[in-house]
């Protein structure tokens, strides 16, 4: 199929940015969304162009590095993946693909389609962890049994990848289901209540200090996560931090 | 210079208890006068350096992804091994121990994979202790199950994201440090040179993949935890970014290359569907616990499916070949990777490919579903069930154990492989050679240590499931952070590493030098262009069947696409900037020097061991004819290569192995 694309160009964090139209011919609907980006960074390199920059990695949904805005939907038109993941046989021949970087003001672009997501890093610093020593020497793994359902649960909300697109969709850039999943995941287990309260204060004001909105319930983002990570994780957020401050 | 390995005395239950009894270590006050770099932050960095950081010295960390979580570890599905035998079932570290030697097929260190199994208990403990998931059974306890090449279920998983889990704890390890300034982290930073000073390595020079600025880092240790070089294959399951650059630059200065030949190509990938293709997805080897691999008894059949003229299902039980079963009863689907792998090829070859290209065989869930199903029809004391109520009750249970894998699939190949047989071909996947290390995980340069898969490590010539992540996290979490102890404490009085000497100098305008050549040069072709070329005379000469002829062939091809690269590359943008191609052509660059040392060491290895398959050495005649012929007279050896200026005369070294704890036997799994 050909296909129109519409690419956000940005040379730097500190440039002026715009749209540029593209043209690609030829594309197979067996490609990978990424494979078609392959396609014209690979013409536009033949002919002496800039290519697009965009972040990728590991190509199968996984390492969160992929993120691009399609058609004004975080991971473009289909449901449970990445951009990696998305195939083109979701667009048909004659289409215009709009693409743009995750946008959010605690995401700064840094060039094209790639953005500074270490917002996140400093927010997991400030908590995000079960603070336990890695010598091994710790209790045999089987002497603290934790319930299948808690141990499933944990595991859902552990499923995150941390690729933003959470806050791509918010309308109020949130970052509430990411810091909500990590959060769930350490007070869904035993070896987590400890530092439970300090966890999810720190995590929660280190987020605010970002600046990341607030939470306004559209469910945009659990919509759009390639990860299906639930709502509920919020909600849990929130009576867990409710629960520090008394 | 003679290969020491430095493996201690006495028996080998008790070497590494012993070891860490003697050893000097530094004093809590003085680590903190001391700095480590570690480059790379998978499973292994990033354990190393959580754990360096937590013990008192300075650690600088280098990752080229925007954050550690994104380091390809993170990719792994299956498991990770570890022999707690909870299961009861007979597992011991001696077994352990027993079956990586084994699965190796008796080319790896004894007393390295000793020890592995020694510390792989104590993961497990450490991983819970920080919150990872692991799957539990309705007891509340850890669960098991069974991969490849064993006899024992001793793999621990969290659904198929295992290696997310344990490289998300790691993290959460690291984040801790970061927190407290103990972690410096450099996120989208890569490494392009170590620097020497009087034989020792004191640091590295690495570009800042934002801004493009060269920078100079001093440390009185560097530790390499870079990954594997199975992107010389262009093609494979590792990702994009994955490069082999951070270790052939220490192999050019000093570091010796063991084994390159010994690669491992993974029988179950998603088979390519055409020349765009840029990667390969792997489909969890914890699959064959369940799903039963075939191709039809008659060519015409074959020829029917190539045509799409038939489907699978249309296909009787009585003409379906599940030619595992059928070569090797006793381990049937859960052969070894290479084993699988190679038989797999052998059908296609012979044309019993089932889709259009004749490169991929059938993962069949079928009957699974409807043994599942009838288990919980019994369990819930439905009495008579339908069909369909037994498919959805066994579709219920596989989806609970595969649920992330099939979706995967069914994006990839928009097939709903619960209905159909999943089709899958092997692919490269994991290197078992690498930076050759002693007991102490050290190369042959003073200082720097090499951890994880970018090690010649534990696995010989064949990697079992689910023993990378078990040896990166035991490399990081356990074995380094003792052995680099009694290095540095020869290091307290060093005091701080200057960066402005002479050999940062030279080492910064080497860099820059190659970099400039990058961006100057007006050639005619992109670096993908030469990547796909190497990845193809690779993966038809130095693949998964390889040949005197053809290897000697692969060398001068290699040869002349790399004199043809450095004429003919032609790279965009400019150095102090971000830019994707810059870095590409730098690491194919590596890979065109590689790809070369692989062929000459595949060629040099006259013998059949594990991943590396020789045409020239099979058997004859017996119960094993066709199956790959070890040579244990000539070949007990490690090859490590050093490196003399051009790959093809690179020097080669020998560790002969000896093997004292186990007996060397042909690798049945009849």
């Amino acid at each position: 199929m050909n296909l129109t694309l519409k690419i956000w160009r940005q040379k730097d964090s500190n440039a002026k940015g715009q749209m540029v139209d593209y043209k690609v011919t030829d594309i197979s609907e067996h490609m990978s969304f990424l494979e078609m980006m392959d396609v014209l960074n690979e013409q536009l390199v033949n002919s002496g162009e800039d290519p697009v920059a965009f972040d990728h990695d590991c190509r199968e949904g996984i390492c969160g590095m992929c993120s691009m805005y399609i058609n004004g939907e975080a991971h473009g038109p289909d449901r449970g993946v990445t951009t990696c993941q998305l195939h083109m046989r979701m667009f048909k021949d004659g289409d215009t693909i709009t693409i743009e970087p995750f946008r959010a003001s605690a995401f700064p672009v840094l060039k094209d389609l790639v953005v500074d997501r270490t917002a996140f890093e400093r927010i997991q610093q400030a908590g995000g962890y079960i603070s336990v020593n890695t010598s091994g020497n710790t209790q045999d793994a089987n002497s603290i049994p934790i319930s299948k359902h808690a141990a499933d649960e944990a595991m859902d909300a552990a499923t995150c990848i941390g690729c933003g697109a959470c806050v791509a969709t918010c309308k109020n850039s949130s970052a509430m289901l990411f810091v909500g999943a990590k959060v769930s995941q350490y007070a869904l287990l035993p070896q987590g209540q400890i530092e439970a309260a300090d966890r999810v204060r720190n995590m929660v004001a280190q987020m605010d200090l970002e600046g990341f909105g607030n939470c306004t319930n559209t469910g945009a983002c659990e919509i759009e996560c390639p990860k299906g990570i639930s709502l509920d994780n919020i909600a849990r957020m929130n009576r867990e931090l409710m629960k520090a401050s008394i | 210079m003679a290969l020491n390995s430095k493996i201690p005395e006495g028996p080998i239950k008790d070497k590494w208890t012993n070891y860490k009894d003697h050893i000097n270590l530094v004093n809590p006050a003085n680590k903190r006068h001391i700095d480590i770099i570690v480059v790379g932050t998978g499973l292994a960095g990033g354990s190393a350096a959580a754990t360096l950081a937590e013990l008192g010295y300075n650690v600088k960390a280098f990752a080229y992804q925007d954050s550690p979580r994104r380091a390809h570890s993170i990719a792994a599905q299956g498991g990770i091994n570890a022999a707690k035998n909870y299961m009861g079932d007979g597992d011991s570290t001696y077994r352990l121990f027993y079956d990586t030697v084994k699965g190796g097929d008796y080319r790896s260190r004894e007393a390295n994979v000793y020890r592995l199994a020694e510390v792989s208990a104590n993961i497990i403990d450490q991983c819970v202790a920080q919150g990872v998931p692991f799957a539990r059974d309705y007891g509340g306890l850890l669960d098991n199950r069974s991969f490849g090449g064993v006899l024992v279920s001793r793999t621990f998983y969290a659904k198929g994201q295992t290696g997310q889990q344990l490289l998300l704890g790691a993290y959460s390890a690291m984040n801790r440090q970061i927190a407290r300034g103990k972690i410096e982290m450099f996120n989208r930073h890569e490494m392009l040179d170590v620097v020497k000073v009087n034989g020792k390595a004191r640091g590295i020079i690495a570009r800042n993949l934002i801004t493009g600025e060269i920078e100079r880092h001093s440390a009185h240790a560097v530790v390499i935890a870079s990954g594997g070089y199975g992107n010389v294959y262009y093609l494979s399951t590792n990702a994009m970014g994955s490069n082999a650059t951070a270790a052939w630059k220490i192999h050019k200065k000093g570091a010796y290359f063991a084994n390159p030949c010994f690669t491992q190509i993974h029988p179950t990938c998603i088979p390519r569907s055409g020349d765009y293709q840029s990667k390969l997805t792997l489909m969890s080897e914890s699959l064959r616990n369940d799903g039963r691999i075939w191709v039809p008894k008659n060519i015409e059949d074959a020829k029917a499916l190539q045509q799409r003229k038939m489907k699978p299902t249309d296909i009787p039980e009585e003409n379906r070949d599940y030619f595992l079963e059928r070569r090797y009863p006793a381990f049937g689907n859960l052969v070894p990777r290479d084993v699988a792998s190679r038989a797999a090829k052998e059908r296609c070859d012979a044309g019993f490919g089932v889709n259009a290209t004749g490169e991929a065989v059938y993962l069949d869930f079928a009957s699974a579903i409807e043994r599942y199903g009838k288990t919980q029809a019994k369990i819930h004391n439905l009495e008579n069930p339908s069909k369909e109520k037994i498919y959805d009750l066994g579709k219920g249970i596989v989806e609970e154990k595969y649920g992330n894998l099939f979706q995967m699939y069914e994006k990839i190949v928009d097939e709903n492989p619960y209905k159909t047989p999943m089709m899958i071909y092997p692919a490269t996947h994991y290197t078992m050679g690498g930076i050759w290390v002693d007991y102490n995980l050290m190369t042959t340069v003073d200082g720097l240590y090499c951890i994880g898969e970018a090690n010649f490590s534990e696995h010989g010539a064949n990697r079992l499931g689910a023993s990378a992540l078990m040896q990166g996290l035991a490399d990081g979490y356990f074995v380094l952070p003792y052995t680099i102890g009694d290095y540095l404490s020869n290091e307290i009085r060093t005091g701080k590493i200057p960066t402005n000497t002479p050999e940062f100098d030279e080492a910064e305008k080497d860099v820059k030098e190659r970099l400039h050549f990058f961006i100057n040069n007006k050639g005619e072709h992109s670096v993908d262009y030469y990547h796909k070329k190497l990845g193809k005379i690779m993966w038809d000469k130095v693949g998964m069947s390889r040949n005197e002829k053809g290897l000697i062939e692969a060398m001068a091809e290699i040869k002349e696409l790399r004199e043809d690269f450095w004429k003919n590359v032609k790279v965009p943008g400019n150095l102090y900037e971000m830019n994707p191609e810059l870095e590409k052509a730098g690491r194919v660059a590596d890979f065109l020097e590689l790809g070369e040392l692989f062929a000459k060491d595949a060629l040099h290895r006259n013998e059949s061991c594990g991943g590396h398959f020789r045409e020239e050495s099979v058997e004859l005649d017996g119960e094993q004819k066709g199956e790959a012929k070890r040579n244990d007279k000539d070949y007990a050896y490690v090859a490590a290569w050093e490196y003399k200026g051009e790959p093809a005369a690179a020097v080669l070294h020998k560790e002969q192995l000896e093997f004292k704890d186990i007996e060397l036997k042909q690798r049945s799994y009849k």
